[in-house]
């Protein structure tokens, strides 16, 4: 069957089982869009802007496991779209961006609307390809959606020139694929394993530490059995959260810059560390020097390069965490030697004398809205059900504190890069994905500044999702560095000329809450969870001055936590 | 310490510049690189000299590893293996000169491939200690300009990388 190059690209998608494509038009992709109108299988979803197309496209995978795919034009599409690629590469989100690219002849003459879009994408992508002949399309697309999903997934873009969509060829779709230059480890080295057994059943002060990897593995049933089979103590870092149930008595919490005090003192005084999926990125270890040093460290990870990157590993195990934790549970099983149940005892009472710090305490009587009291009755209204999209900044770090995530790919925010204006697009995906679920975005009225256009989408397609935005007029957590660190100088971290977001919400067909007092806060999320139907936004006008606690400053050890 | 990484990777285009990227990116050193289609069209071959701490060598070798147009390295380090380095070099080269130069360039096993009135080109390859040595030993004379190819290797003995 000879088809031009813009259907093969939309054969390829229903090949690959892709529902949604979310992308902007432009002079590029013409033919590509003109192919879509033909056709009602895979569905395109309109966006404002491309970065809001990438994040869109981002929280459906993160919340489904499943690509998301993008689609934009050249020069300022594929520009645009960079911070979104760029978010997807640091959570390793699978994602295939296909980016519209002037004709062949015109590549390298500075043609209009021409950016050498592979040379821009190259360091925030997984992989990248220009294809250059209408024949190398449907393979191109193959080899794209493998090496997105598999190994350490990742963001693959495609560049295709205007004119290749336009030619036309023989299609047929590849059937398998294999790739002589990639061939990621799926199972764990079995020595390695009985070794890392060996070492966890003679622990004494042994520590779980579990990071993104285990969301993205589809990990958390083997990774809870591992955790409750040993009874050993499990901290999550921000991406990992909900992979091990917040609620449980074994989880101690998150860890980190903003992690609990149970968790980085445990994981300071371990002396046997299990990190399964984590990469020990700088906002988890705090200084280096400091990180760990009595433990034996253990180290599951899909990807060679983030074992002993940051930090020495004892014992590194290469594989998928869900197939090698099943290796493990198998031989914890058969292992004659069973947990140390004196120490444990030991350090389990050491472990609730931290505890008993209390270290998420707040002021509950002030007069003035606490952000982290708007996250924990948001908790409750939703029975902690809903999936909760967030942007970047302290409302980020009082959701990952507050909110209590009890399963995974429930809990959708830029970890890595840090992308303000992530929230409410991937919000769109993820409701995209899952039409029926309580959708909520947990933004800062600055971060949900930086991708508002998309409340348009929101309304073009009737997505219901619920706003809850933490307005304290400050940039929260720019300022509270300047108030720890910089003798309270607040630098333009104060956001003046903040629109009335109700009546912005109202003007593109939304409904808008203003809540300013503590006792309504309850009543209105209530309120507004109940409207299934509305995109809600909640302007909760809170207490200016609060700040993120625990907090360990940059260069300290975990051990050495400023609380409240 | 200075290590010879010598890669197979696809020969697409773009390759080249996934490699220096990565580099560059993460700051690690090249001090040469070289690269060429090998009998197989669809291979290239390259070769990098680098250098740093054994962390960091590691770091290069699993970050290359990962690069996706990246078939099979081996770090030449700790394996027996030959290497050597093509030199062109131009000098100046009248008078007595032009004896002392020529003798110099046949104690090295260097050839003169061409020839002035006033000038003599010589190419001469060998490890990167000798053409260093070489180097050295035109010391009086004066070099017009000089061109080296970057390290190249191969493992010894009947073991292949591919």
């Amino acid at each position: 069957m000879e088809l031009t190059g813009a259907e093969i690209i939309i054969e390829s998608l229903k090949a690959e089982g892709v529902e949604f494509v979310f992308g902007y038009p432009g002079g590029a992709v013409l033919h590509i869009y003109d192919a879509f109108d033909k056709q009602e299988a895979v569905q395109h979803i309109l966006v404002r802007h491309e970065q809001g197309a990438t994040h869109a496209a981002d929280g459906y995978a993160r919340a489904t496991g499943k690509p998301g795919v993008v689609l934009v034009t050249s020069g300022p599409g594929a520009t645009n779209a960079v911070t979104g690629i760029a978010t997807a590469y640091m959570d390793s989100v699978p994602m295939v961006v296909i980016t519209g690219q002037v004709p062949k002849p015109l590549i390298g003459n500075d043609a209009f609307q021409e950016v050498d879009s592979v040379g821009i994408t190259r360091p925030v992508v997984k992989h990248n390809f220009l294809i250059k002949d209408v024949r190398d399309v449907a393979m191109t697309f193959k080899k794209a959606f493998y090496i997105a999903t598999t190994g350490r997934p990742g963001p693959v873009v495609i560049d295709i020139p205007k004119d290749i969509t336009a030619e036309k060829t023989d299609f047929s779709y590849p059937a398998e694929i294999k790739m002589r230059s990639y061939n990621p480890t799926v199972k764990g080295h079995i020595g390695q394993i009985k070794r890392a057994v060996d070492v966890i059943l003679s622990a004494e002060r042994p520590m779980i530490y579990t990071g993104g990897g285990v969301i993205l593995g589809n990990a958390s049933e083997q990774l809870r059995s591992f955790t409750r089979g040993l009874g050993y103590p499990i901290t999550n870092t921000l991406m990992g959260l909900g992979a091990y149930p917040a609620s449980d008595k074994q989880f101690t919490g998150m860890l980190g810059m903003h992690g609990t005090y149970e968790s980085n003192m445990a994981m300071h005084n371990c002396d046997v560390l299990i990190a399964i999926g984590a990469r020990f990125d700088d906002r988890v270890t705090g200084n280096l020097e400091k990180f760990c040093h009595d433990a034996t460290i253990i180290h599951i990870d899909v990807d060679p390069a983030s074992i002993s990157k940051n930090v020495k590993v004892d014992i590194p195990i290469v594989g998928e965490v869900a197939q090698v934790l099943e290796d493990m549970n198998k031989a914890l099983e058969k292992a004659e030697k069973k947990p140390n149940a004196l120490a444990l005892g030991k350090w389990w009472a050491q472990i609730n004398e931290w505890r008993s710090q209390d270290c998420l305490k707040y002021d509950r009587d002030s007069e003035l809205i606490k952000p982290q009291y708007v996250i924990e009755q948001l908790h409750e209204v939703t029975g902690g059900k809903a999936i909760v999209t967030c942007d970047v900044g302290q409302h980020q770090m009082w959701a990952a504190q507050y909110y209590g995530f009890d399963e995974p790919r429930r809990w959708i925010n830029s970890g890595g890069l840090g992308t303000m204006g992530f929230g409410m697009p991937a919000a769109m995906g993820v409701q995209f994905a899952f039409p029926d679920e309580t959708v909520v975005c947990i933004t800062g009225e600055s971060s949900i500044q930086m991708c508002i256009q998309e409340l348009g989408t929101c309304r073009q397609y009737g997505l219901p999702i619920k706003i809850i935005c933490l307005n304290n007029r400050y940039m929260g957590m720019v300022r509270q560095w300047q108030e720890f660190f910089y003798e309270k100088r607040y630098a333009m971290s104060y956001m003046e000329s903040l629109p009335d977001f109700v009546a912005l919400a109202k003007s593109y067909g939304h409904t808008g809450m203003l809540v300013d007092k503590p006792a309504d806060v309850r009543g209105a999320l209530e309120q507004a969870l109940a409207n299934k139907n509305e995109l809600v936004f909640m302007d909760f006008i809170t207490d200016q001055t609060e700040n993120v606690y625990p907090m360990i400053p940059a260069g300290a050890g975990l051990n050495e936590m400023i609380l409240v | 310490m200075k290590h010879i990484i010598s890669i197979i990777l696809e020969n697409e285009s773009g390759a080249l510049s996934r490699v220096a990227g990565l580099f560059s990116a993460r700051a690690y050193n090249i001090e040469s690189l070289t690269v060429a289609p090998t009998d197989d069209p669809s291979l290239s071959r390259m070769t990098i000299v680098t250098s740093g701490t054994d962390e960091i060598i590691e770091q290069i070798n699993k970050q290359l590893n990962k690069l996706i147009d990246v078939v099979k390295l081996i770090d030449f380090t700790g394996h027996v293996h030959v290497a050597r380095e093509l030199m062109l070099i131009k000098v100046h080269a009248t008078g007595e000169e032009r004896d002392e130069v020529k003798r110099l360039a046949d104690i090295f096993r260097g050839n003169v491939i061409d020839v002035t009135d006033t000038t003599y080109t010589i190419e001469i390859t060998g490890n990167s200690e000798k053409i260093d040595a070489f180097v050295e030993s035109l010391s009086s004379i004066t070099i017009h300009e000089m061109v080296r190819s970057g390290l190249i290797g191969i493992s010894r003995g009947e073991k292949a990388l591919i």
